[in-house]
């Protein structure tokens, strides 16, 4: 049964949670790890809208670092607060 | 009231001399802008000192996207407490740079209120370039775009803003409306613009002839510049007259024909078209004579890029004409084609002209369906050991079995 938006944005942070201090998650990473743990149920658009699901909540964040990535909401080292 | 300007002996030196000068202007908004005003001891102290002081990167953005925003911290913020956060924002421009002046108050007005005032119109990827403020302006300028119809630009791993040449709106050498064309791609590709997918940048640029005033051949990852498949147009009466006026056709046009299908007999111009290869010199040079055909369209080209992680790439031609009429389905097919497999198999940072590098483009032009033509040949075979297994077939002269 093809999964949902929903399940497929936990499972996307979850990964990017668990990555967090060791790997920087491209999109690309996360729309891979889906396709290779859920196969025919999940595809690439599915996993697209996961992905702005993340972002418009506000779950994740986009970040730069010499490409752009997708992490955990944080405060940055770099940051003059 | 801003307050007093520091001593800048350094930049002050490029203030002289009779061109404009970023100093004069940074100096100018400095009676204004405290932002100015450390930006400018900043940038005396960095070229004191030969350390530049900004750092890079990082969090900042706005809700949603993942592009327009470039973020900046200076590393000595008790010393220049009001450019401690100097993002840029990149604003979308319109196709063509065409504004009203209104247009240009209000985003003028934003930046006044909410950033340093200081702009860069524009920058080198063709956006409004609206350089420093802090993060939590972001938000508020963001809406205050949207309401006057600006959105942000690209930034980071995904699609930069699509620019063009003015095209069809001033220049008669237009072979498509690159106006119209990059005005869709923006709209089409709004998701792959703002959400990073790739991994790493993708730039379209649309020049409306070969003479490409846009530079898309040198700095955008797909080429889309204007062309035409018949014959150039020619006035025998106007290339007479040009002669007659004392324009020495054979040194000036015929000898600077890099294909040599032009003749002139001292009386009339011949034109080989089938070897033509449209570099529009002739015609920049004649223009009241000669004219591109009436066949018009676009070339495709992929892979260029400036030197960041490998060397400068020129792009190389993808598809040779193609008519640029809306919804451009063909094209954008074989697009999304180009990015699934990038996205599949590119390593992080690498530009799409670097992947066909690595893969080699018989490889790339299988996997993504083209079949491959002689315009795609850039230049002639260097390495001569080259074995044409599949063509030969058992029995055949010099087959393996035969030499036995």
């Amino acid at each position: 049964m093809a999964k949902t938006v929903a399940e497929i944005a936990d499972a996307m942070y979850k990964l990017v949670k668990d990555a967090t201090g060791q790997k920087k998650l491209k999109a690309t990473d996360l729309t891979k790890a889906m396709v290779e743990l859920y196969g025919d149920e999940v595809d690439k658009q599915l996993c697209k809208d996961a992905i702005k699901e993340l972002m418009n909540s506000g779950k994740c964040v986009y970040t730069y670092f010499g490409g752009s990535f997708i992490e955990l909401p944080h405060r940055e080292g770099a940051a003059n607060d | 009231m801003a307050e007093s300007l520091p001593k800048t002996p350094m930049l002050d030196e490029l203030e002289k001399g009779g061109w404009p000068s970023f100093v004069k202007e940074i100096k100018l908004a400095a009676k204004k802008s405290p932002m100015a005003v450390d930006l400018l001891g900043l940038l005396e102290r960095s070229y004191k000192e030969k350390i530049g002081h900004w750092k890079h990167g990082g969090i900042v953005g706005v809700m949603g996207y993942g592009g327009g925003v470039i973020g900046r911290y200076n590393d000595l913020p008790e010393v220049y407490p009001n450019i401690s956060h100097f993002h840029t924002i990149r604003v979308n421009q319109p196709a063509g740079w065409f504004y009203k002046s209104d247009a240009l108050r209000s985003i003028c007005d934003i930046w006044e209120k909410r950033g340093s005032s200081l702009t860069n119109m524009h920058g080198s990827t063709g956006d409004i370039i609206l350089l420093g403020t802090r993060t939590e302006q972001l938000e508020p300028i963001f809406a205050e775009l949207s309401k006057v119809d600006f959105d942000l630009g690209g930034s980071g791993s995904d699609v930069r803003t699509p620019s063009c040449c003015c095209g069809m709106a001033r220049c008669e050498w237009a072979c498509y409306d690159t106006m119209r064309t990059c005005y869709d791609f923006t709209m089409k590709f709004q998701d792959e613009l703002h959400r990073p997918a790739f991994p790493y940048k993708f730039k379209f640029k649309f020049s409306g002839c070969p003479n490409d005033c846009v530079a898309s051949i040198a700095r955008a990852d797909m080429s889309i510049i204007g062309t035409w498949r018949d014959s150039i147009q020619m006035d025998k009466a106007a290339v007479t007259e040009y002669a007659k006026n004392g324009m020495d056709i054979q040194s000036e046009v015929v000898d600077n024909c890099p294909a040599k299908c032009m003749d002139w007999d001292g009386k009339e111009l011949h034109i080989e078209n089938s070897y033509c290869r449209r570099c529009m010199h002739c015609i920049n040079v004649m223009p009241k004579a000669l004219r591109p055909g009436k066949d018009r369209g676009a070339t495709i080209l992929l892979g260029s890029k400036a030197p960041i992680v490998e060397g400068a790439l020129l792009s190389s031609v993808l598809i040779p004409f193609i008519k640029m009429e809306p919804p451009y389905k063909e094209l954008t097919d074989i697009i999304d084609r180009i990015w699934e497999l990038w996205c599949e198999e590119g390593k992080n940072r690498e530009r799409v002209g670097e992947f066909i590098q690595r893969v080699g483009l018989g490889n790339f032009l299988e996997a993504i369906e083209v079949d491959p033509v002689p315009e795609m040949v850039a230049h002639p075979r260097e390495n001569p050991y080259v074995f044409y297994e599949e063509y030969f077939e058992a029995g055949d002269e010099g087959s393996e079995e035969e030499e036995k």
